[in-house]
């Protein structure tokens, strides 16, 4: 990072680089990955996990809801008493627990993904309302997303879940509609970045229609940090959802979840700690990939910090 | 000042309302809080006598301002399991909790300021490297999993904690935690340790290409002086905001720790009352929790003016 | 008059991300004790980088600095640039001092005015507390600023912008050093307030015997205050003389530009100013040729072989040009 250069550049997005070409912009992308390599590592875990989630049925080994208590609580393969045939062990209803894992990468990518979608759009909204139009709204707006994000966020989540109940559409409501304020600050400070660049002053003194310049000359420009953000994120609604399931707020207990599973393994985990240990490295691992990925995004589409490096 | 300090308070006072609306406001939130309430097997009839006994028939202006009514004199019903007034058995729960974040608030602050400090003082080198990976480690290992590991390895295997529970001794006739403290404590500060590295690391990064820090350097001053009066001394202050911040963070990791650890306080106390769909308690947690969160961010809002003399002297 | 300061060739080149910027080129002059030297140039012309490169200001894993610069303090001569931290800590703030453009960025927001002063008098002149204390007050009275015990206790955001300024050169010229570099001192402040400055400083160069270095890109202010002028393009310094014979006898295509382009008082408003057609060069290729030469009317063949020596042309009045303005053709070598 170029810490001791001082910025020279706008970096502002001008229409006319749209018009360079898919191509040359995936080339150039991929150029940085590779430059990059920890992005790189990012992008590749993240797309293990998505890719364990779509193709669950093709490559899980069991049916994550098979019962075969004889074989429960298995050890995994490289234990004593485990055997090849479960890989990570079973639990205690004989449930397969690799299989289980990647069916539960189902439910933290969709939320995560649909979390996000939600908050991204509703909040990138508000949040271009708050800062384009400036004045009282604009106030009104940020005091009400600042108190919203001062309050102890996971206590008013486990109240809120508790009373709606157990169910897929409920999380990921919850937390599409709990990360709003999140979106709105950034772009609301994005927007305000670019009007003190006498960016929007200037379109609009040449004559240019407000909506034209909100999706053709701003838009474009909140992008980058949105994704990020975006990224960051959804990383933390797939941890929050696992925390839920851990306190038995997520989808039901039955569905193959990870947060579910580290539920059941906390109560066993003096005699069969490989149910909460395997659940767990999922989680990290999803983590990790999505947190590198979010930080070379960030190094990337910040339109300052690609121009300064190499 | 005075104008900021009474902003800072007329603003706090605003959002305890909002609080309370928003407390009243969940329990309705499916029309029928009766229903939240009770187990399945009760009758229609044993409803209808319990709503009318709750007073959940008359309408809501009513209810809500009864409910503020009781907020204020700290009474919000009793706790269904414990037969107790559920405020009551919230504040019994207070020590524990302000014990176990106040330990991990202390050990995320020296490992990740000091941390964040070194790396940010020599960027590009094995410090930076070595704060970069710990704020990276916070953000990405989830403090309940964390929790449940430190039990396997250090309690379980090793032998050196206590696999749950909050042990105490009296001193000066307060009850305090013993080591008992140190691995619930460490696994919920694991984040704040991370959030704390990143910032600190990035504020005085930036901090030592500020304008002034060149001006110190052409007074010949002394290294260690500049370090102290002009770097430090400045990056300190958004860092006493962040903290404040933590404290947020600390109490929703209570409840997955607190959990885990079989830690009497109330994180303990609102898993334990969502489990058992206590709702007048899970209400009574929730607005004290939001209390002490609101409270401490005035605080920490008081504590800037006196270090920031840009604030202090308008 | 003597030599206080000797620069030879200096070179400061940085490297980034994008390449090498050879931000001064060969930078030699001498500075006679007592005068004041005006560097004038426009952005990027290296005037700033220049003299902070003399004190060891740029950051240092990624500033290379080459050259001699050699600082006559009485009878001991200092080599500035090989200097060791600890050696150039001795005569930064102490023997030469910086008074920065933007008071406000410049100044420790967290400290009191009058801490900022006594923190050089401690460090360098071993003063103490009480010391200090007064003899700051002293300061802060000698530049200007009313009420100077209730000024001390002040923080910088405190001050309006003048006043602010006044105090950033009572803390460059607290232990009374040899030279003061002023780098675009007035440069955000209003006009009035600008001569003020201007004349504060050759009010306290007078009585404390000082040689200044006034940066600026503002050829109005060199004439209120300068005795000599080196004006600066890419990096070098491309014409040197006294103040008047520049004005009146400019002996470089980019002077003669610079001249031309300031609004005069007598102008009748229907004479076009001039400005200099084209872009600064690029700061990333190292100069091999004259760098005006793209923006010169009067370039030829010449201009585009090789970098221009000094040219005499005058009394103590040196150009790089190879043209001769006057004579309309080249210079004789």
């Amino acid at each position: 990072m170029a810490e001791n250069e001082k910025n020279m550049n706008t970096g502002l997005v001008i229409d006319e680089e749209a018009n360079k070409g898919i191509g040359a912009a995936l080339s150039s992308l991929w150029q940085l990955l590779w430059r990059d390599k920890s992005g790189l590592l990012g992008l590749v875990m993240f797309l293990i996990v998505v890719f364990a989630a779509i193709a669950a049925p093709l490559i899980s080994p069991y049916d994550p809801l098979d019962q075969e208590i004889s074989q429960s609580k298995e050890p995994p393969a490289w234990k004593e008493k485990g055997d090849v045939s479960h890989l990570l062990g079973t639990d205690t209803l004989g449930r397969d627990i690799a299989s289980r894992i990647i069916y539960g990468s189902r439910v933290s990518v969709t939320v995560g993904f649909l979390g996000v979608s939600m908050a991204f759009s509703l909040g990138m909204m508000i949040g271009l309302i708050s800062g384009y139009k400036g004045g009282r709204t604009d106030n009104i707006i940020m005091t009400v997303v600042n108190m919203v994000l001062s309050l102890p966020y996971l206590v008013f989540v486990v109240f809120v879940a508790a009373v709606l109940g157990n169910s897929l559409l409920n999380v990921i409501l919850i937390f599409g509609l709990t990360d709003i304020p999140v979106f709105v600050r950034v772009t609301r400070g994005e927007v305000l970045k670019l009007r003190e660049e006498g960016f929007i002053e200037a379109a609009k003194s040449v004559g240019i229609k407000t909506p034209r310049i909100i999706f053709r000359h701003i838009m474009p420009n909140l992008l980058g940090p949105l994704i990020t953000l975006a990224t960051f994120e959804m990383s933390a609604m797939i941890f929050y959802e696992a925390g839920l399931g851990f306190l038995g707020l997520s989808v039901p207990p039955s569905v193959p979840s990870w947060g579910n599973m580290l539920a059941m393994g906390r109560q066993y985990l003096t005699v069969y700690p490989w149910m909460s240990v395997y659940p767990g490295l999922a989680i990290v691992f999803t983590g990790f990939g999505m947190n590198l990925l979010g930080d070379w995004l960030r190094d990337v589409l910040d339109p300052r910090m690609r121009r300064m490096k190499k | 000042m005075v104008k900021y300090i009474a902003t800072r308070v007329t603003y706090s006072i605003i959002l305890l309302i909002g609080v309370l609306f928003i407390v009243f406001m969940l329990l309705h939130l499916t029309g029928d809080p009766v229903s939240l309430m009770v187990s399945r097997q009760a009758s229609p009839d044993e409803i209808a006598q319990l709503r009318e006994q709750l007073g959940f028939n008359r309408p809501l202006v009513i209810q809500f301002a009864d409910f503020v009514k009781g907020a204020v004199q700290g009474d919000f019903g009793d706790s269904f399991r414990y037969r107790q007034p559920a405020m009551e058995l919230v504040l019994q729960r207070v020590p524990a909790t302000i014990q176990l974040a106040s330990v991990a608030l202390f050990m995320a602050i020296v490992m990740g300021v000091t941390m964040g400090i070194l790396g940010g003082s020599n960027p590009n080198s094995f410090l930076d490297a070595a704060a970069r990976g710990l704020g990276l480690l916070g953000q990405t290992i989830p403090t309940f999993w964390l929790g449940l590991i430190l039990i396997l390895v250090f309690a379980l295997n090793l032998g050196w904690f206590p696999t749950y529970g909050r042990e105490t001794f009296t001193f000066l006739g307060l009850k305090l935690p013993d080591k008992s403290i140190v691995l619930p404590a460490f696994a919920l500060s694991l984040f704040t340790t991370g959030q704390l590295v990143r910032f600190t690391r990035s504020a005085v990064m930036e901090v030592r290409n500020e304008d002034y820090v060149r001006t110190a350097h052409s007074k010949g001053l002394p290294r260690l002086r500049i370090y102290l009066k002009y770097i430090l001394r400045n990056a300190a202050i958004p860092l006493i905001s962040i903290i404040g911040v933590q404290f947020s963070y600390l109490l929703s990791g209570s409840i997955y720790i607190e959990t885990i650890f079989s830690w009497p306080g109330l994180g303990n106390l609102l898993a334990e009352a969502v489990g058992t769909r206590d709702f007048f308690l899970v209400q009574a947690t929730a607005f004290f929790t939001s209390l002490v969160v609101i409270g401490l961010h005035l605080l920490t809002d008081l504590i800037y003016v006196l270090v920031d003399p840009r604030i202090r002297y308008e | 008059m003597s030599d206080i300061l000797s620069v030879r060739n200096l070179t400061t080149r940085f490297n980034t991300f994008n390449g090498v910027v050879h931000a001064v080129n060969g930078v030699s002059f001498d500075l006679k004790e007592g005068e004041t030297l005006a560097v004038v140039g426009e952005s990027g012309s290296g005037k700033s980088v220049t003299m902070l490169s003399l004190l060891h200001l740029l950051p240092k894993t990624t500033t290379t600095v080459s050259g001699t610069a050699e600082f006559k303090d009485g009878e001991q001569t200092h080599e500035l640039l090989s200097m060791s931290e600890a050696e150039i800590n001795r005569v930064r703030g102490r023997h030469i001092g910086i008074v920065f453009q933007d008071a406000l960025s410049a100044l420790n927001p967290v400290m009191t005015v009058g801490e900022q002063i006594t923190e050089s008098l401690t460090t360098h002149l071993g003063l103490t507390h009480k010391q200090a204390y007064s003899h700051a007050l002293e300061l802060l009275d000698n530049v200007g600023i009313a009420q100077p015990e209730k000024r001390f206790s002040s923080y910088p955001h405190q001050f309006s912008g003048g006043m602010r300024q006044r105090a950033m050169i009572a803390i460059a010229i607290a232990c009374g050093p040899k030279i003061m570099i002023a780098d675009e001192p007035t440069t955000a402040l209003d006009v009035t307030i600008q001569t003020q400055i201007v004349e504060l400083t050759r009010r306290l160069q007078r009585e404390m015997g000082m040689t200044v270095i006034w940066i600026t890109h503002d050829l109005g202010v060199v004439a209120g205050i300068a005795d000599r002028v080196m004006v600066m393009y890419a990096g070098m310094p491309i014409e040197l003389a006294q103040v008047d014979e520049l004005y009146e006898n400019p002996q470089h295509p980019y002077t003669e530009g610079l001249l031309g382009a300031i609004p005069k008082v007598g102008d009748s408003g229907a004479e076009r100013l001039l400005s200099i057609p084209g872009a600064p060069p690029d700061l990333f290729k190292e100069p091999r040729h004259c760098q005006f030469a793209w923006r010169c009317d009067y370039a030829f063949d010449h201009c585009w072989k090789e970098i221009p020596p000094d040219f005499s042309v005058g009394e103590r009045h040196y150009s790089k040009c190879f043209y001769d303005m006057d004579k309309e053709k080249p210079r004789e070598q």
